[in-house]
């Protein structure tokens, strides 16, 4: 369980800043991985928010994600100077071999898989992330290794 | 530079990524002092290491730098033959490594004189809209109120493109100086960088630039705040970053009122790209009229070209307008990585057109591309070779838009979902007079009915990938 107040410590170091319910939100997701729904009721609070205008953003922004990831968790790149290098086939080895479709997590918790929109590596693709590294010229061996 | 051993090692994502993090520590272990600087932006070389003036690249070993040895930093002709006026700076220094006297100099200038430099150089939007920049300047010193921006556009989303991240990663000081003078000349008093999540390294080093330029005493009148988005494409469309740094959900507004009239809390608001803002040092270094004399027509100074995809020698090239697409992906690029033929050239994003071999001779330029119904975008060229699929591209420029859009306007909430749909019936198999006809009409209605530009240049990758007019 989380600690309702150091929720609220999070969302109120960010009042005052541009576009600070979405920060609040994002480093609410870097501390305790994912957002809780009692969160989303702190956020409103704090920002003088309603509860559908936070889950309004929650919904709009792909990293204010909702659900834990997994303990190990691969972002493949899915766009176009990646797609031209392989990263399609890349894509559908790793999901094969995990058992698990992009946007997934595995039943255990143990891994998940997700697509990115470029990380700005286009020369040096497929590019893709495992945890917080970043890997170029990606392969399915780096990936599950 | 002395004698001593002085190294230059980059500290940027790419070359982390392909080890320069650990080429550094084994300089330093064998007491050599290494210097983090940005990136030269030539992908295929890092890690790039510079030991007393010679370059080496890619770095895998040590005690094997002769196999790599490239030369001279100064004579690397993939450096020598750039015009480097946006990048001149980056990868020569540790990015904190700054001396604010040229900016000092140049803030004491009458904001009248800036602006006025700025249209005599001819500047137009770096960040895909090619919009005079000065219009912009001008129309934000002209509006009264007591709170104006400047908001920078680094939601650098566009794949094939990273021009953004390096100079942010590797001369944040760069975008400092432009945002300053941009400030000073139209009466603004605060600046925000909107930067997307995935570049971590670019918001680590921006950072500590602003430490350093309050140190520096640079944010006394002006102040910087930056923004790290949360994962959304369509948050790099100018109103819709504005609702995102006010809080909201990226949904886009209508335009008119533009933003330099009523932007960020509905006060005059600059929005610029990164490397136009990164541009107007140089054109007041050199003077406007100067600065217009490169480039070729209405395509004046310098452009950052990207390029990615199947490329050979992949990365950064700043260069006047005018070079042709063979030029910069034969000659400067080597051709596809994996050696056969080319198939097709995505320019400018997602949303740019796909263009093939008959068309490489066009010049890069606003007016030649706008020609071929394609745009230069903010400058990066994906290169596919002969296997790729073109009605696979076609789908997935549906499926992009259908995933990134905002949802606020019909034709492209709607118009991408079912043009998805109708590629993929002709994947399937189907491939029919009837779907390609559906298509042409969605098309149609998401290019003169979408509110901004996501919905509304879809239709240029999928009907340029489709062959249809």
């Amino acid at each position: 369980m989380r600690d309702i107040d150091s929720i609220r410590q999070i969302a109120a170091s960010c009042v005052g800043m541009v576009g600070a319910p979405i920060t609040a939100l994002r480093k609410i997701v870097q501390e305790h991985r994912y957002i809780e729904n009692a969160d989303i009721r702190v956020v409103a609070d704090v920002f003088n928010l309603s509860l559908a205008d936070v889950r309004g953003i929650v919904s709009f922004y792909s990293d204010l994600r909702t659900t834990p990831r997994g303990r190990k968790h691969i972002r493949i790149c899915q766009a176009e100077a990646c797609q031209s290098v392989g990263a399609r086939k890349l894509t559908s080895e790793v999901s094969e071999a995990l058992g698990i479709e992009l946007g997934e997590t595995h039943g255990d918790g143990n891994v998940s898989l997700e697509a990115v929109y470029c990380l700005g590596l286009c020369a040096s693709g497929p590019s893709a992330t495992l945890n917080d590294r970043i890997l170029v010229h990606a392969s399915k061996e780096d990936l599950l290794a | 530079m002395s004698l001593a051993l002085v190294s230059l090692v980059p500290y940027e994502t790419l070359a982390n990524a392909l080890g320069a993090n650990e080429l550094a520590q084994a300089l330093q272990a064998r007491g050599v002092d290494v210097v983090r600087t940005g990136s030269f932006g030539l992908s295929w070389l890092e890690p790039m290491l510079v030991l007393d003036g010679i370059a080496y690249g890619p770095v895998a070993d040590l005690d094997d730098l002769e196999s790599v040895r490239l030369g001279p930093l100064d004579e690397l002709s993939a450096l020598a033959s750039q015009r480097r006026l946006v990048f001149d700076r980056c990868g020569r220094r540790h990015p904190l490594d700054y001396d604010p006297e040229w900016i000092l100099q140049q803030l004491r200038r009458e904001p009248r004189e800036i602006i006025e430099e700025v249209k005599k150089s001819g500047l137009r939007g770096r960040g895909g809209a090619g919009f005079p920049a000065h219009i912009k300047w001008q129309t934000v010193f002209d509006t009264p109120s007591a709170q104006k921006y400047i908001v920078v556009n680094a939601d650098e989303g566009d794949s094939g493109t990273f021009a953004d991240r390096l100079i942010m990663e590797g001369d944040p000081f760069r975008l400092i100086e432009g945002m300053l003078l941009s400030g000073h000349a139209t009466g603004a008093t605060k600046g925000v960088v909107y930067l997307r999540s995935e570049y971590p390294v670019a918001a680590e080093v921006f950072e500590r630039a602003l430490v350093k330029a309050r140190e520096l005493g640079l944010l006394h009148d002006f102040d910087i705040e930056l923004f790290v988005g949360a994962g959304a494409y369509i948050c790099g469309e100018e109103t819709s970053l504005l609702e995102s740094l006010e809080g909201k959900r990226g949904e886009v507004r209508a335009k008119p009122p533009v933003p330099a009239v009523a932007g960020l809390f509905g006060c005059p608001t600059l929005v610029h790209n990164v490397i136009t803002l990164c541009s107007v040092p140089a054109i007041l270094d050199l003077g406007g009229t100067a600065y217009a004399q490169l480039g070729v027509g209405k395509s004046t100074g310098t452009m950052c070209f990207q390029l990615a995809g199947n490329i050979a020698r992949g990365g950064l090239i700043e260069l006047p307008f005018g070079l042709s697409m063979r030029e910069l992906i034969e000659d400067w690029g080597g051709g596809t990585r994996s050696g056969r033929p080319l198939g097709a050239v995505q320019v400018g994003g997602p949303l740019g057109a796909y263009l093939f071999e008959h068309q490489l001779d066009t010049p890069l330029t606003y007016e030649d591309m706008a020609k071929l119904g394609a745009g230069i975008g903010h400058g990066g060229l994906v290169v596919f070779d002969d296997s790729v699929d073109l009605i696979e591209q076609a789908h997935y420029a549906f499926a992009f838009c259908a995933h990134e859009s905002c949802g606020k306007c019909t034709p492209c909430r709607i118009g991408a979902v079912r043009g998805k749909e109708a590629v993929e019936s002709m994947m399937t198999g189907e491939y029919t007079q009837e779907h390609l006809e559906v298509i042409a009409d969605l098309c149609d209605v998401m290019e003169h009915a979408s509110l901004c530009q996501m919905g509304g240049m879809t239709p240029i990758p999928v009907r340029s990938a489709l062959g249809l007019k």
